[in-house]
C-alpha cells in the first residue's frame, strides 16, 4: 500500500505549477508596475489646459494639444492607406494567388516585413515619400511610412480572417450560381471584416506609439499651430515625449510623465477597442 | 422493405425523358482515380439515388453535375457530362450559369449568417433582381415550396442560425429554389438531422420531384428505398476508384438486384 505522504509525482507537479505561476507573474507584474508608475507620476500633470493648449516655453509650459491631434491624424492616415491595401492583398493572396513558390515567397516576405526595424521604415519613407516623391517632411509622408509598416499586420490579419471563413459558406454561395467575386464580396468579406478591423486597429495603435520612423519624415517638437494640410509638419505624442525627456533641460518630470500617460491612454484604449470587437464577434458567432 | 410500390410505379411512368447523363466519365484527383468509366442516364422530374459504401466516390460523382469538383486543385474529368444535350465540360461553358440551373444542397446545413429573408434572396439578388416586392414574392414562394413558410413567416428578419437543423436544411433548399434551378443535387442532406426532420425533408423531396430533377447521395438504404424512383449502386475497385455496379428502378435494385455485389450490399453483407 502506498504511503499517504506527498509522493514524488505530487512534488513534481507542485514544482511545475509554481514555475508556471512564476513565469506568468514575471510577465504581468512589470507591466502593471509600469502602468501604475506612469499613472501615479503623470496624473499630476493632467489638466484641462494640458490637454487643450499648445506648448509654450519649449514645452515647459502650456499643453500638448497639437501632439494629441497629430497622433490621431497619423492613426487616421495609417488607417486610410493600410486598410484597403491590406484587405485587398489579403483577399488576393488567399483567394486568387496560385499555391506556388512565388506566393509562398510573397507570404514569407510579408511576415518578415513585421520584423524590419522601424527606423528602417523611417529611412525608406524619407527616401521614397519625402525626397523621391517630393512630399517633403509632412503628415502625408509620415502616414504613408507608418502605413507601410502597418501593412505587414493588416495583410496577415486579413489573410487569417479570410481563411477562417468556413468552406461551407463559399460552397453554398458558389452552388447557387454566384461568381467568385460575388461570393467574396457578399459572403466572405462580411464574415472576415471583424477580424480585419481588429487587426487594423491594433496596427493603428502601434503606429500611434512609433517614434523612430516619424522622426525622419516630418515630426516636429514644437509647432505654433495644428497642421492645416497633409503637406504640413506635425507634432506627435511619442516624439514629443522623447524630445521633452531627452533634449529639454529643466523640463519638469511631472510633465514628462503626463505626456507618457496620455500616450498610454490613447494606445491602450485602441487596443481595448480591438479586444472588445473581437469578443463581441465571438459572442455573436458562437452565441445564440 | 417498406415502400409504396403503387406510388413508385405511378411515378416511374410519369416521365421518361433524360435530363442528365454521364458518358464514360472518369474523375481524377491528381494521379488518384476517384471514378472510372461511369455511364448513367438520369431521368427528368424523378428522384435518382446514388448509393454505395463510404469512400466509393458518391459525392464526387454528384459534384460532377455542377462542376463543384473544379474547386479542388488537380481535379480532372474525362468523358462527357451532359445536361439537355450540352456537355458541361466543354470549354465555352459558363460555370456560373450552369450552377444556376443545377443547384446543390449540402450534407451539413449551411445557411449564411444573415436573416432568413436574406438567405433566400441571396441568389436572386446576385443574379440582378433588385425590386423589393419581386424579391419578397420570390422569398415567399421559395419558402412555401420548401415547406418552411408557416414556420418562419413571422421571423423573416431573424438570423437563420437561430433555426433548428431541419429548418436550416429546408432553408438551404429554399435558397436553391429561389434561383429557379432545373436540377437539385443533394449530398446526404439528412445525415446531420434527426429522424423527424429527415422525414420532413423526404416528404419535401417527393413534392419537389414533380417539378425538379433530383439526384441524391445517401448512405441510408431506407431513405433511398423510400424516396427514390431510380437507384445507382457505386462501389470501389481494388485501386479505390469508384465504378457503377448497377442502375435501375429503385424497386428492382432493392427487391431483385441483378448483380451479386448489389445484393450483398443491400442485404448488409458489407459496407
Amino acid at each position: 500500500m502506498a504511503a499517504l505522504t506527498i509522493s514524488r509525482r505530487e512534488l513534481t507537479q507542485r514544482t511545475a505549477f509554481s514555475l508556471l505561476v512564476l513565469a506568468t507573474a514575471i510577465v504581468t507584474v512589470p507591466v502593471l508596475f509600469i502602468i501604475i508608475y506612469i499613472v501615479v507620476n503623470g496624473a499630476g500633470a493632467l489638466s484641462w489646459e494640458f490637454l487643450t493648449q499648445a506648448p509654450s516655453q519649449a514645452g515647459k509650459a502650456g499643453g500638448i494639444f497639437p501632439a494629441i491631434v497629430g497622433t490621431f491624424y497619423l492613426m487616421l492616415g495609417t488607417l486610410i492607406f493600410s486598410l484597403p491595401v491590406g484587405v485587398l492583398a489579403g483577399i488576393y493572396l488567399t483567394e486568387y494567388a496560385r499555391a506556388n513558390w512565388l506566393t509562398r515567397l510573397i507570404n514569407m516576405a510579408i511576415l518578415n516585413l513585421a520584423g524590419v526595424p522601424s527606423i528602417v521604415y523611417g529611412l525608406f519613407g524619407l527616401g521614397l515619400f519625402v525626397l523621391a516623391m517630393k512630399f517633403g517632411m509632412s503628415l502625408l509622408a509620415a502616414s504613408l511610412t507608418l502605413a507601410c509598416q502597418a501593412l505587414a499586420m493588416t495583410i496577415t490579419t486579413s489573410r487569417e480572417a479570410v481563411i477562417a471563413v468556413p468552406r461551407e459558406y463559399r460552397e453554398g454561395s458558389l452552388a447557387i450560381g454566384t461568381t467568385k467575386w460575388q461570393t467574396i464580396r457578399h459572403v466572405i468579406l462580411p464574415q472576415a471584416l471583424p477580424g480585419v478591423i481588429t487587426g487594423t486597429i491594433l496596427a493603428m495603435s502601434r503606429a500611434a506609439g512609433e517614434t523612430a520612423p516619424i522622426l525622419v519624415v516630418g515630426a516636429a517638437f514644437i509647432l505654433p499651430g495644428l497642421p492645416t494640410s497633409p503637406f504640413d509638419q506635425f507634432m506627435a505624442l511619442p516624439y514629443h515625449l522623447y524630445t521633452a525627456a531627452a533634449h529639454v533641460p529643466g523640463m519638469s518630470k511631472v510633465t514628462i510623465w503626463g505626456i507618457a500617460l496620455v500616450l498610454l491612454v490613447v494606445v491602450l484604449s485602441f487596443n481595448s477597442l480591438a479586444v472588445f470587437i473581437r469578443i463581441r464577434v465571438r459572442q455573436r458567432r458562437f452565441g445564440s | 422493405m417498406n415502400m409504396n410500390h403503387a406510388l413508385l410505379n405511378n411515378r416511374a411512368a410519369h416521365n421518361n425523358e433524360t435530363k442528365l447523363k454521364t458518358e464514360q466519365v472518369s474523375l481524377f484527383y491528381g494521379t488518384f482515380q476517384a471514378l472510372r468509366n461511369i455511364s448513367l442516364d438520369i431521368r427528368e422530374k424523378a428522384i435518382t439515388a446514388i448509393i454505395g459504401p463510404s469512400g466509393c466516390g458518391k459525392s464526387s460523382f454528384l459534384r460532377l453535375f455542377n462542376r463543384m469538383n473544379d474547386l479542388i486543385i488537380g481535379a480532372r474529368v474525362d468523358g462527357r457530362v451532359v445536361i439537355d444535350d450540352t456537355n458541361i465540360y466543354d470549354r465555352d461553358i459558363d460555370v456560373v450559369e450552369l450552377r444556376k440551373r443545377v443547384g446543390m444542397v449540402f450534407q451539413k446545413p449551411n445557411p449564411f449568417p444573415m436573416s432568413v429573408l436574406e438567405n433566400v434572396a441571396f441568389g436572386p439578388r446576385r443574379h440582378g433582381k433588385k425590386n423589393r416586392h419581386e424579391l419578397e414574392g420570390i422569398v415567399e414562394r421559395s419558402l412555401r415550396q420548401a415547406a418552411l413558410w408557416d414556420e418562419v413567416k413571422d421571423k423573416l428578419g431573424q438570423s437563420a442560425l437561430a433555426l433548428s437543423g431541419g429548418q436550416q436544411q429546408r432553408l438551404c433548399i429554399a435558397r436553391v429554389l429561389a434561383v429557379e434551378p432545373e436540377v437539385i443535387l443533394m449530398d446526404e442532406p439528412c445525415s446531420a438531422l434527426d429522424p423527424i426532420a429527415t422525414l420532413r425533408i423526404e416528404d419535401l423531396m417527393r413534392s419537389l420531384s414533380s417539378d425538379y430533377t433530383i439526384v441524391i447521395v445517401t448512405h441510408n438504404m431506407q431513405q433511398a428505398a423510400r424516396v427514390s424512383d431510380m437507384a445507382a449502386f457505386l462501389m470501389m475497385e481494388k485501386d479505390r476508384a469508384g465504378i457503377l455496379v448497377e442502375y435501375g428502378p429503385t424497386s428492382q435494385i432493392f427487391t431483385n438486384p441483378q448483380d451479386k455485389r448489389t445484393e450483398d450490399y443491400i442485404t448488409g453483407r458489407f459496407g
